[in-house]
């Protein structure tokens, strides 16, 4: 007889049993051990229909193709630049994945791209060796000037970004910054306004440690109608810097 | 002359009063703080992250390096001397040999995870709190883990088989002697991943105390639950 052992939602440890019996298929950070399905890393159970899986909650960024995220320039080659990921790994942005422009031989490529600069760039891959390649050429993808730049789980950046772009929006629509989110966990913020910048870096912060709460979208919206207040109209289709890279 | 009581009044298979709490380094990955009658260990995990020197590194899995050390005042009264000694690199791997079995670090090729270990107090038992600290630490960071990791230290003392020798326990003077058996339990299977002993048992007493671990090692996964669980509910609310 199968059995559901944990909750759904709860968080689950490292070798908590899930449930038992053959009904149920271990899928992502679960594993089957003889009768047992057991956890294989500590985060929240879902359930779906017979599926369980693991979402994290902790742990550093993993670079996956297909994410935008926020480097920093550490190194510059002979066909381009290091760059830092925060995550194990650093990537290589190639000559060619970095412009449009012409670049000439030898030309010197600080020029572009300087050491310590900040970029919004796309995954276009990840080998298994975890060799990873950036590219500039696609909408939103450009080297940051100015601003700061602050850190929060990876784990937590889709509720930072909200559905369709809505909560990070709905900050950059109450205090006026510029925001970009990468998905590794490094958040770019500039302001003409100081305090709004302040505003916009404790309601990120707000959003991280709220994030497996329900109704964060109105009680944000609640939190920076009081703080600006401004009213805020729910937008949710503006345009937002966050998107996926076509491939 | 029997052991009739122990030297700091507990029963025979009570361990002394314990406290852990997950999260206490706030840089570092993931981090634990665990505290077993005198003895405390702080463990802050870092990674997986780049391994330098590169000649280090293994381009099929990930790394894991266990730094141990004692804090010069943590002993019994004499100076630890800082830095590292040959007692602490052998902690070191015998700790990251019991922590291997169940941690998978095949999706970091080229990486390391690095486990630090400190202990600003010490009353027999570091290395068995090193490993359950440990175990909480790299489940908060995040790692693939098959399970945990829970140990203690068994032993016989005269004719008694006790459970967490303090340091008075381990000096006892007695005629029979006393022995020191630190054991490392995964909690799921029952199979054991650290089996050191000092001083001598029979066979008898030696299963006899093994089972003793077990048990005292499932109460141990349950306090490495609760603590992780405690964590990640308080960011609910």
């Amino acid at each position: 007889m199968s059995e559901l052992k944990t909750k759904e939602k709860t968080i689950v440890v490292p070798g908590e049993i899930l449930a038992t019996g053959m009904d149920y298929l271990p899928s992502y950070g679960t594993y089957r051990e003889g009768d047992h399905i057991r956890a294989g890393k500590l985060g929240i159970l879902n359930v779906d229909g017979k599926v369980l899986k693991i979402t994290s909650i902790s742990g550093r960024y993993l670079p996956k193709r297909g994410d935008t995220i926020i480097g920093k320039v550490i190194d510059v080659t002979m066909n381009g630049w290091r760059v830092e990921t925060n995550s194990p790994y650093s990537a290589m942005l190639m000559l060619k994945d970095a412009s449009n422009e012409f670049i000439e031989k030898g030309a010197n490529l600080t020029r572009i791209f300087n050491f310590d600069d900040y970029i919004v760039c796309g995954i276009t891959s990840v080998s298994s060796q975890r060799l990873i390649d950036l590219t500039m050429k696609a909408p939103g993808l450009r080297k940051l000037r100015g601003g700061q730049i602050m850190e929060v789980n990876t784990h937590k950046v889709p509720r930072i970004i909200g559905k369709n772009g809505s909560m990070v929006s709905m900050i950059k629509q109450a205090t006026g910054c510029n925001i970009v989110v990468g998905q590794n966990g490094w958040v770019w913020l500039n302001s003409e306004d100081a305090k709004m910048e302040l505003l916009a870096i404790e309601t990120i912060k707000k959003i991280e440690a709220e994030a497996t709460s329900s109704g964060l979208t109105d009680r944000i919206k609640e939190f920076l109608e009081k703080k600006t207040g401004k009213k805020i109209e729910a937008r949710t289709t503006e345009h937002h810097e966050y998107r996926e890279v076509s491939q | 002359m029997s052991y009739k009581k122990r030297v700091d009044g507990r029963k025979f298979d009570e361990t002394r009063p314990i406290e852990a709490e997950v999260g206490v380094i706030k840089r570092a990955d993931g981090s634990a703080r665990f505290k077993i009658g005198q003895t405390e260990a702080w463990v802050a995990v870092y990674g997986p992250r780049e391994l330098v020197p590169r000649f280090m590194q293994n381009p099929q899995k990930g790394i894991l390096r266990v730094h141990y050390n004692m804090m010069p005042f943590s002993g019994h009264g004499n100076r630890v001397r800082p830095g590292g000694n040959r007692r602490s690199k052998e902690l070191g791997m015998v700790i990251r040999d019991s922590l291997l079995p169940v941690i998978n670090l095949n999706d970091f090729p080229n990486a390391v995870v690095d486990v630090f270990i400190e202990f600003p107090q010490t009353d027999a038992g570091t290395r068995c709190a090193a490993v359950t600290c440990a175990a909480m630490a790299l489940a908060d960071a995040g790692l693939v883990m098959s399970d945990m990791v829970a140990a203690i230290a068994v032993g016989r003392v005269d004719d008694k088989i006790v459970a967490d020798l303090n340091y008075d326990e381990e000096a006892y003077e007695c005629d029979a002697g006393v022995t020191d058996i630190p054991v490392a339990v995964i909690p799921s299977t029952g199979e054991i991943s650290l089996l050191q002993m000092d001083g001598i048992t029979t066979k008898k007493q030696l299963f006899e105390a093994l089972e003793l671990a077990k048990d005292v090692s499932k109460k141990l996964y349950e306090v490495q639950k609760s603590a992780l669980k405690k964590k990640y509910k308080v960011s609910e609310a």
